[in-house]
């Protein structure tokens, strides 16, 4: 299925298993029920990552991050957002691999996705074709700054901004 | 009151322009129906019964002069010249055309407004007290705190695809005139008994609609610095653990109720223990910029008694009655908060004119440090006016049809669009509150009344508020006839509580006659200065139930 990151399309390189039975895969993607099993198969050239629903609870998957390339968070309909919080408990844990968020999303979500910790996005075929990619990257640049601090590049925040502006401003001669 | 700097200004119009490609997206058909609606809700375009619909955010309530004439002149131009406040402090246009609404996206990014997140599954517009920052019985202006959330919320990362819509409310004051705990989230600003700092109490789990419940605390004395950190862990909570399988029963109250209030509060620390507090908080400077915006205007120094006021209130008992009614105590000496009901006999409550918008703008700039307020009961509020000005703000607001004496009053009704407008309304809700407004006209009996706070919703979803009106009403369709159920001792303050149901529906022509009844019994038994929800609550339910079973009894 079509794959993007922030610069465009993208290949990729994962091979979804059906099951445990990863065999000699390089880059296999395996379903949360299975990932024990698979993680005992693991070979040593080879890397896996998960494919999860979006209520697994945090707790049960923080076992397993360090032993993974990529965390797959399934995105039933665009308008669920368990995954962006999911997301963001991973990366604070310090999940350095890839985040992939995998479902129905929007152009519009691009720029949420990318902060909360998503590196990738797969889409299902109809809504690749609906929205082409040059739709995604304009819809992630919408915006110049946020609100939120923490999420996304630092500096890319308006109360960064904002203090960064004040220490920079000759004191007032008052 | 708070100004845009240039990242705010930029903030707008970039959503304004976020939203006409949006629009556009769905007219190439990049976009699905299915897709659009969340992102046309989440700026303000709902579509009603009769036509789009389009809420304008008033964040915590606050206006200025230039912002309201901005909204006459949209709905002159693009509606039909009126406008309607709501119990969210927001505004509605009911008649414009959507084609129109990019254009008047850019006429409220002219004046510092949006649209943004008044409706969708996020963090609506969040809502204050209307005498924030004037009320004697204020500990700290809540509008620091509520500016402070807007910008937080507005167009979240995290928290822009919800299980459900989700309402935060702030108070600073003894007395909770934002209803704080029928929100998802209410704050109140309070002084910790040993340090006297000012903290903030955090209830969790209010909330009206079809299952109405009070919301819990969950932090007695939040530090003010935690306090996006803290907003942060409750909202993850909630996005990952609230129920999507059923619309109904996706609001937070359901979880809370469903896992418990302690269990809830548990998962919340532990979220919370988990964060970097210092990376998401707003720094202290940043705190004290906004901050800054809601000093208190330069108020003349002056007596705390006008002469010129009590001569002319001698001169005109009218007068003297309006002003008894529609003002209350104020923070400086001299001065007076005015609420400006919009609720003349007989009137849709809530509506304004965009004449009677230009006319209170007038009266904001000259006589209120050009300052206003929107009041979720859907009146207006000048929240600062001199004394001695009081009688010439009458005056004019009397040649606009302004000047009903009945702020707090039994026709002082809130009320939801119902069926006249809203595509959700089972029933109407307008014309029973012109009907029971009708009943109660007389001025004199009104105040012989006392306060007494009937609030109607159209339907389950009870955008009238009615579980936490001292009577509520509301209308419900049964069998293709419309039926109004009325509940008896809600309160909406800080001593909140949901109303309980006297009995069978009744048919539209009967509720005035039950509200005449239940008034009735309050008057009888009232001991001297009872107030009706003090006198419900000593004398308890069965003798109200019992006036009730005789209106049912004589329509049967």
């Amino acid at each position: 299925m079509p794959l993007l990151d922030r610069t465009g399309s993208r290949e990729d390189r994962w091979t979804l298993s059906e099951g445990a039975a990863i065999g000699n895969i390089p880059a296999a993607l395996v379903p949360w029920e299975v990932l024990a099993e698979a993680l005992d198969a693991q070979e040593p050239e080879q890397v896996i990552g998960v494919l999860i629903p979006n209520n697994v609870p945090f707790a049960e998957l923080a076992p397993f991050l360090p032993r993974l390339t990529l965390v797959a968070i399934a995105f039933p309909a665009y308008s669920d957002g368990r995954g962006f919080s999911l997301a963001r408990q991973i990366r604070r844990l310090g999940f350095a691999g890839e985040i992939r968020a995998s479902g129905p999303l929007i152009a519009d979500q691009f720029a949420y996705a990318l902060s909360c910790g998503f590196d990738t996005i797969e889409l299902p075929e109809a809504n690749a074709a609906r929205q082409p990619v040059p739709q995604w990257l304009h819809a992630k640049d919408s915006f110049s700054a946020t609100y939120q601090r923490g999420y996304g590049e630092s500096g890319r925040n308006v109360l960064d901004q904002r203090r960064a502006a004040r220490a920079a401003a000759p004191v007032a001669a008052e | 009151m708070y100004r845009y700097d240039e990242f705010d200004e930029r903030f707008v119009r970039e959503r304004v322009a976020q939203f006409t490609d949006q629009v556009a997206r769905r007219l190439d058909g990049s976009l699905t129906e299915d897709e659009f609606k969340p992102l046309r809700l989440k700026n303000g375009v709902y579509l009603q019964l009769h036509a789009y619909m389009l809420r304008i955010a008033v964040p915590y309530g606050t206006l200025n002069s230039q912002q309201l004439r901005q909204l006459a002149l949209i709905g002159e131009r693009y509606d039909r010249g009126y406008g309607h406040f709501t119990t969210r402090q927001n505004l509605q246009f009911n008649w414009p055309k959507l084609r129109d609404v990019p254009a008047i996206l850019g006429l409220l990014a002219d004046v510092e407004m949006h649209c943004i997140q008044t409706s969708g599954n996020c963090i609506r517009n969040v809502t204050a007290d209307h005498f924030a920052g004037v009320a004697q019985d204020e500990i700290e202006d809540p509008r620091p705190t509520a500016e402070l959330i807007r910008q937080w919320s507005s167009a979240h990362p995290e928290f822009s695809y919800l299980p459900r819509k989700f309402k935060i409310a702030v108070t600073g004051a003894e007395a909770d005139r934002a209803v704080i705990k029928a929100h998802d989230i209410g704050l109140r600003l309070r002084r910790h008994p040993e340090t006297h700092e000012t903290c903030y109490e955090i209830s969790v789990g209010g909330g009206l609609g079809r299952t109405p419940m009070i919301g819990k605390v969950v932090r007695d004395y939040l530090p003010k610095k935690d306090l996006l950190a803290y907003l942060e862990a409750i909202m993850r909570v909630y996005n990952l653990e609230g129920r999507r399988d059923n619309k109904y029963k996706a609001r937070v109250k359901i979880l809370v109720h469903e896992i418990g209030a302690e269990e809830f509060t548990r998962r919340v620390e532990a979220e919370f223990a988990q964060l970097d507090g210092p990376s998401i908080n707003a720094d202290p400077e940043e705190v004290a910029r906004i901050a800054a915006y809601f000093a208190p205007p330069r108020y003349e120094v002056l007596p705390a008694v006008s002469n010129t006021l009590e001569a002319a209130k001698a001169a005109n008992p009218a007068f003297a009655r309006w002003v008894e009614v529609n003002t209350v105590p104020h923070k400086a000496p001299g001065y007076t908060a005015l609420t400006i009901s919009l609720k003349p006999i007989g009137q849709a409550p809530g509506d304004a004119t965009s004449e009677q918008m230009r006319r209170v703008a007038d009266l904001a700039e000259r006589y209120s440090f050009d300052e206003l307020r929107v009041t979720h009961a859907q009146n207006l509020v000048l929240p600062h006016v001199r004394q001695r000005d009081l009688y010439a703000i009458w005056q004019q607001l009397g040649e606009a049809g302004l000047a009903t004496a009945n702020v707090g009053l039994v026709t002082d009704i809130i009320s939801c669009p119902g069926l006249d407008y809203c595509a959700l309304a089972t029933a109407r809700s307008i014309p029973i509150a012109q009907a029971i407004q009708s009943r109660f006209a007389d001025e004199a009996r009104q105040r012989e009344i006392g306060p007494l706070g009937i609030k109607i919703s159209g339907c389950i979803n009870a955008c009238g508020h009615h579980h936490v009106g001292h009577i509520g009403i509301l209308g419900l369709e049964k069998r293709g006839i419309e039926s109004y159920q009325i509940t008896l001792g809600g309160d909406a303050t800080e001593n909140a509580a949901i109303g309980e149901i006297l009995g069978p529906g009744l048919a539209a022509e009967e509720v005035p006659d039950a509200i005449e009844r239940i008034v009735s019994v309050y008057l009888a038994a009232r001991s001297e200065g009872e107030s009706f929800i003090d006198n419900v609550r000593r004398i308890g339910l069965a003798p109200f139930k019992a006036a009730f079973q005789e209106t049912a009894r004589a329509a049967a």
